[in-house]
């Protein structure tokens, strides 16, 4: 009696070798690094390697070690003060062709990181930066779309000589027609179903009046509310980009908010300028006194009054420089959409690009005079960069300016236009991606902004680090004194839980917070309770007079089903805690049910394995509990 | 080492009446100061904005009081945060005044009036969002009580399953009503440790459940009372020890943990207490005032002969 099959010891051995494993990155901390790439994301040429580090050893700032990492050069430092310094002398000797980023690297040692072992990922709380939750206001972008409708259904009501009394957007985000007759209403709600796509429409009874509601269609309605939710990620990830922050988190939650996170971080107006950053479009027509551009760029009379030059990029046929008139058409905040595509006929790649209502009627009135033009799109973005000023890395703003493409219009363009003649799929599907990237799709609101100092997340990961310590040394002298050598073989248990729950999350690569240190801290606590429950029952049927070997066998048997239910429905509650709690909560509920699942484990299987190996299968005259 | 050398035999449930008592008490007195004066909920629920500065020397709220009386946010609530030198201090949502701005102003005031000012943390959370937490709160509370609710009568029995969901309101109710008394900041750890509590309080419950069970099984003499007054006696030791040991973590996360996770502590060390008092006195006193019985729960395929084993074991004989 009392022994364990050789599998069960492989078993609990296997869990224990590999949670040691996993489990061990997180000892070796973090060294303060600069990571620096070039633009495309490469490691940086040998040269330029060699350049900047006798660069920093003139600086005094050598790193401690350089090394090439994941695709990316990294300088480790000893101090963050150092490693600060550096970033900023890289960052203004390089320029704006390399990407230099202060970050937290991990100092695992190679042969772990070979098999995947990575430490936990911390925390904003533990390791000090910004979070914001941004909302995207989508009423602004319904009523912008329902606007478009509007024009085009008066436009529909003129051409088809349909009287109407008015047509308006209503705050109920739909489109309200009013007729005097039920004739003309059944006239127009056949024509606008017959010639408007992407709407629902409605006949409502309403005193001496006909009344027509238009409607956008829902699941036209979702796909646009999808869309512009997906392009603002894609432009705030842009625009995290540029901060060089390590390590940031853009990610949608829910239908219509996005969290931002930047580890490391502090100044959050900094932060909010370049989130909401205007990178903005221009279309404005081309100056045809001089296109193509043949003057000297450097000439101030070259360009004529009323014009203004502009570099270009990637613009073929074009030359490097255009000139543009000074007054802009419509600007980048009337696209709703750009998407890349092919020409039916000639099979050429072409951009489509989808104005809204207002922007489709300037756009309208502004070309139809203007046919076999060209039209120029002009692209501006303000950028924030570290340059060296007397020697001292300093922080400029400036605005860029360039043309990103040029057209001939071949007919008045309304709310839907394309762009053709682009010489491959892949600069028409990159243009669609600035013209969409460029501006957010619909505006955006911070609901929600937390910054952790740097200090506070040191002191946080301080003492949540004591917490756990002092907390796990009582438990464990309460359960040595109390349950002797039962009670240390509880806590070898404990103590292994510990680890496999640290194995687990960094296996997961979970984020650890602060609730989360707290839900390990309250795991010890109740962790205990498995195996209290089962030597309380050894006791039991030791007091009983069952045979010593009996007592073990019936103590842990009888305990499993008491212990079972109470765990299945803590992982209840901690279930419904993941599913409806938000950030701080779900971390909390993750690390409770891990914490649940693995004391189970090495409580009951865990204990067990050793308890037989010291008591299993020999005569015992005393059992010590 | 054993807190009881011999079995111990307090008559729990024939004192049910003072429970009872005691527990109407705390209801009363923790529903009225609800009603009363409410609970100080922290930004996470309010909306508004917080910040916590942290100064190189002591300072006095009243000074920093002081600093904000000459600006727009002269009704911001200033309180010293973990020690003299921290002052948190929280602005309401305020009309008109673009929210993320007001923690820069604020942090620029208090710069220029003294040196050495570091900015800790800067929370902001709009309005929208702390209406949201606060109904996801609620209906992630109702949830789990309904799936504990449904486990026990599915596992047990439906009166164990009431009793269990009687003491879990109970010991929610009494912690929030001791956050409303103590003015404690009410946030959103505050909330997970609730939550938390709940799996505790439901641990407990169901250990005892579980021992009601196997006598009702095993011991043919008694009644209910007796029964359910042996299994509670039973598991005494195991209360009293888990209790402990939580105790112990729990209070190391009170006096180490640090401010912000206080709320978090304080509110697991009443749940604790509470949740292995309601366990006794509330989750089996209702479910043996409802009237469950030991018909109730054996299995009826296996009444009559095929009864198992239905000595009454030496140890456990009346």
């Amino acid at each position: 009696m009392n022994r364990y099959p050789l599998w069960k010891y492989i078993l609990v051995l296997t869990v224990l070798t590999v949670g040691v494993i996993f489990a061990l990155p997180n000892l070796f901390g973090e060294d303060p690094s600069v990571v620096i790439t070039t633009e495309d994301g490469e490691i940086p040429a040998e040269e330029t390697q060699s350049e900047v580090l006798s660069f920093l050893e003139e600086e005094g700032l050598s790193p401690a070690v350089h090394e090439v990492l994941e695709e990316r050069w990294v300088l480790r430092y000893d101090s963050t003060d150092r490693q600060m310094r550096a970033s900023d002398m890289i960052s203004a000797k390089l320029g704006r062709d390399y990407s230099v980023a202060m970050t937290l690297v991990p100092a695992t040692p190679q042969f772990l990181r070979a098999i995947g072992a990575e430490p936990m990922f911390l925390g904003l709380d533990l390791r000090g930066g910004v979070h914001f939750l941004l909302q995207v206001d989508l009423d602004a972008m319904i009523n912008d779309t329902l606007e478009g409708y509007e024009r085009d259904i008066r436009t529909l009501m003129r051409e088809e000589r349909i009287r109407y009394s008015s047509i308006e957007v209503s705050d109920e985000q739909d489109l309200r027609l009013i007729f005097t007759s039920e004739d003309l209403r059944a006239r127009a709600e056949g024509l606008i179903s017959e010639q408007v796509e992407g709407i629902e429409i409605d006949k409502q009874p309403s005193n001496g009046d006909y009344l027509l509601i238009v409607k956008l269609d829902e699941d036209d309605q979702q796909e646009m509310i999808n869309l512009a939710v997906q392009q603002n990620v894609t432009t705030l990830r842009n625009r995290v980009d540029e901060l060089g922050v390590a390590e940031p988190i853009v990610q949608r939650q829910g239908s219509d908010r996005i969290v931002v996170q930047l580890p490391g971080v502090q100044d959050p107006a900094q932060a909010k300028e370049i989130l909401g950053a205007t990178a903005t479009l221009e279309f404005r027509f081309v100056d045809h006194s001089d296109f193509p551009f043949t003057g000297d760029p450097d000439d101030p009379d070259a360009v004529p009054a009323g014009s203004e030059l502009f570099p270009t990029r990637n613009v073929e046929h074009a030359g490097d420089y255009v000139l543009l008139e000074r007054d802009y058409i419509v600007t980048g905040e009337r696209i709703i959409d750009a998407s890349s595509g092919y020409d039916q006929q000639t099979g050429s790649p072409e951009v489509n690009i989808r104005l809204s209502g207002t922007g489709g009627r300037i756009m309208n009135r502004a070309t139809r005079e203007r046919v076999g033009d060209h039209m120029g799109v002009l692209f501006i973005e303000r950028v924030t960069e570290t340059e060296l000023v007397d020697g001292e890395p300093q922080r400029v703003s400036r605005e860029i300016e360039e043309v990103i493409s040029v057209a001939r219009i071949r007919e008045a363009l309304g709310g839907r236009f394309r762009i053709t003649g682009i010489d491959s799929s892949e600069e028409a599907s990159n243009l669609a991606l600035l013209l969409r990237a460029g501006a957010l799709a619909a505006p955006i609101d911070i609901v929600e902004e937390r910054t952790i100092g740097p200090s506070l997340g040191a002191e946080n990961v301080e003492r949540g680090f004591m917490a756990v310590v002092i907390g796990f040394f009582l438990v464990v002298a309460f359960m040595a004194v109390y349950y002797r050598v039962f009670g240390l073989v509880a806590n070898l248990a404990l103590f292994t839980n510990l680890i496999i729950i640290v194995a687990v999350l960094s296996m997961l690569q979970a984020t650890l917070t602060l609730p989360g240190i707290a839900g390990i801290v309250l795991t010890v606590g109740m962790a205990v309770d498995a195996n209290v429950l089962i030597f309380q029952r050894i006791r039991e049927e030791l007091k009983a007079g069952t045979p010593i070997q009996t007592a073990i066998d019936r103590g842990y048997s009888k305990a499993l089903s008491t212990i079972a239910d109470a765990n299945v429905t803590t992982l209840i509650a901690a279930a419904m805690l993941f599913i409806f709690g938000t950030g701080p909560v779900q971390g909390f509920a993750v690390t409770l049910a891990i914490g649940l699942a693995t004391s189970m484990f090495t409580a009951i299987v865990g204990t067990r394995a050793v308890i037989n190996l010291i008591y299993g299968g020999r005569k015992v005259t005393e059992l010590k509990i | 080492m054993e807190i009881f050398k011999q079995d111990p035999n307090f008559n729990f449930l024939g004192h049910r009446r003072i429970g009872f008592g005691l527990s109407a008490l705390l209801l009363v007195i923790s529903i009225g100061s609800l009603l009363w004066q409410g609970l100080n909920l922290g930004i996470d629920f309010t909306g508004g904005t917080l910040v916590e500065v942290g100064y190189e020397e002591s300072i006095e709220v009243s000074e920093v009081e002081a600093i904000l009386a000459e600006t727009e946010f002269e009704d911001a609530q200033v309180m010293h945060f973990g020690s003299p030198r921290e002052i948190m201090i929280r602005v309401p949502p305020m009309d008109g005044v673009e929210q993320a701005q007001i923690s820069e102003q604020i942090f620029d005031k208090l710069s220029a009036a003294h040196d050495g000012v570091d900015l800790r943390r800067v929370e902001f959370v709009g309005p929208q969002i702390g209406e949201e937490l606060t109904e996801q709160g609620l209906m992630a509370l109702g949830l789990a009580l309904l799936g504990v609710l449904i486990y026990v009568a599915f596992r047990f029995e439906y009166r164990f399953a009431v009793g269990a969901v009687a003491a879990l309101l109970h010991d929610i109710v009494i912690i929030i009503g001791f956050f409303s008394l103590t003015r404690m900041t009410f946030d959103l750890t505050v909330l997970a440790a609730l939550l938390a509590t709940i799996g505790y309080s439901l641990n407990d419950t169901i250990v005892v459940s579980d021992r009601i069970r196997e006598n009702f099984l095993k011991v043919r003499k008694g009644t209910t009372e007796f029964v359910m007054n042996m299994a509670i006696n039973q598991t005494l030791s195991r209360t009293l020890v888990t209790s402990f040991t939580t105790l112990l973590v729990v209070c190391a996360l009170i006096f180490l943990g640090g401010e912000i996770i206080r709320g978090f502590a304080v509110a697991l060390l009443v749940g604790v207490l509470v949740g292995s008092y309601s366990s006794i006195f509330i989750a089996s006193a209702t479910s043996l005032a409802l009237g469950v019985s030991k018909q109730d729960l054996i299995p009826p395929e296996k009444e009559g002969s095929d009864q198992p084993d239905l000595e009454v074991p030496p140890s456990e004989r009346p």
